[in-house]
């Protein structure tokens, strides 16, 4: 049994930054104390914790905050340095995962929220355009570099399977909402058998609430921005 | 027959490949630099970035990398025996790769905002800039560089701003820092330019001014 940590994580359920980092404890057989977020109403310790950005995740280790979820994973691997290693140790494949996981945080899932974002059909259209052609090239991507095996990672959950796979949940909620599917087994067959292995990896499967959770707060989040844009106007 | 050594697709307008030239310049490794035409992307680059098809891109014995942050990450790892570009604590590492994610996602969109805008939208996007580089200020209290002593990972990936800031700030007509409102990012500046890697490779100042000018009337009437 792993010693007690001073660990905590400030994080939401639903939020696919914190459930990478929930996966990745889980993982390395760390425990934490979660601290559940309310983001409506911020706690003190969360102002404090990430006064640039307010945001979750933020994991706090011996009293020091650590924020942005790559940037925690990253961290954990380096300090919970016992098997497995969520980054590949050859420093090419280390780089190539790096670079996979900032294109689903910087291409696939702005992608995404712009389709719950679109205020007319040309810009949803537009924008599940662009999510599914940041899918195909993920497609691709596993195709090259996972070498016949169940992950990105290889043999376990690495550093790209845990960026796009906490993703998972908004995926099916946008298909819920939106009738749009962006992992299928005719046209990403690949991703399509890997998110079945994601979801019933021990790590994972604790982690990841039903869709339709992410469906409520997206309509949340629709309401809020509708709410924002017509004060501004 | 295996490809060997190591090749750089940038452009010499582009910080972000700067980036990759400081990393390799610090580590002591020989490269090939080719300089891209953005308006008609060599077959090669196309190839070896498929997925983002953007400049920079390292190639280390054939094997292609993209995203400059991921290539200096990388260049420290490869050449781990060379200078320390990351810093060793994994503490200290989250703090680094934190700002220089802000850096990249705000600061960078708050300068670009600048350099397309006129008026209220420029005075406003000013302000922005002002308030990103006063985040990033306070991380440099008390040292040199970033990275402390020395030139480090942050100083390569925010470093570009000593140089092309005070352009875009002629070129855009405003004044963003100043040693009264921003001392430190000031000061920090002129430490940076005057680093032998940076003052390597930085571009003609007149060409760049020229370059940008025109890339702003450019904006500038697309939007009118």
């Amino acid at each position: 049994m792993a010693a007690k940590e001073d660990l905590q994580l400030l994080g939401l359920a639903v939020s696919p930054f914190a459930i990478r980092v929930r996966i990745a404890l889980n993982l390395k057989g760390v425990s934490y104390e979660n601290l559940e977020q309310n983001l409506m109403d911020k706690s003190e310790l969360l102002l404090k914790s990430n006064p640039v950005h307010k945001k979750v995740p933020v994991l706090i280790h011996g009293g020091k905050p650590i924020c942005e979820s790559l940037v925690i994973l990253q961290y954990v691997d380096e300090v919970w340095t016992a098997a497995p290693s969520i980054l590949p140790a050859e420093p090419y494949n280390r780089a190539v995962a790096r670079f996979w996981a900032g294109f689903v945080d910087d291409k696939l899932f702005p992608s995404m929220v712009g389709i719950l974002k679109a205020t007319t059909e040309e810009e949803r259209a537009a924008k599940v355009s662009e999510t599914l052609a940041a899918m195909g090239k993920l497609e691709e991507a596993f195709a090259e570099r996972a070498s016949g095996k169940p992950f990105f990672g290889g043999d376990s959950i690495g550093y790209v399977d845990l960026a796009l796979g906490s993703t998972l949940i908004w995926l099916e909620a946008v298909r819920r909402m939106f009738g749009v599917a962006f992992i299928d087994a005719g046209e990403t067959p690949l991703l399509a058998a890997w998110a079945e292995r994601f979801r019933e990896a021990e790590a994972a499967n604790g982690e990841l609430p039903d869709a339709d959770i992410a469906v409520e707060f997206g309509r949340t989040l629709q309401a809020r921005w509708a709410a924002a844009s017509a004060a501004a106007n | 027959m295996a490809e060997k050594g190591v090749k750089v697709f940038g452009m010499w307008a582009s910080p972000m490949a700067i980036r990759v030239e400081w990393a390799l310049r610090l580590k002591g490794v020989e490269y090939e630099y080719v300089d891209e035409d953005l308006a008609n992307k060599s077959e090669a680059l196309l190839r070896y970035n498929p997925a983002t098809k953007k400049v920079p891109v390292l190639v280390h014995d054939g094997k292609p990398l993209a995203e400059s942050t991921v290539i200096v990450e990388y260049i420290d790892q490869a050449w781990n025996d060379g200078y320390p570009i990351m810093p060793a604590d994994p503490f200290d590492r989250a703090q680094a790769r934190f700002l220089a994610r802000f850096a990249e996602d705000k600061c960078n969109a708050a300068l670009f905002a600048i350099f397309v805008a006129t008026g209220e939208a420029q005075r406003k996007a000013v302000h922005e800039a002002q308030q990103c580089l006063k985040t990033l200020e306070t991380a440099l209290e008390g040292k040199r560089f970033f990275g402390g002593d020395a030139f480090g990972y942050v100083d390569v990936i925010v470093g570009w701003i000593a140089y092309w800031l005070p352009i875009i700030e002629e070129v855009s007509g405003v004044t963003v820092v100043t040693d009264e409102a921003l001392p430190l990012m000031n000061a920090w500046f002129g430490r940076v330019v005057d680093v032998d890697v940076v003052k390597a490779t930085l571009p003609p100042r007149d060409k760049l001014v020229a370059l940008n000018k025109a890339r702003r009337e450019q904006f500038l009437s697309a939007a009118a």
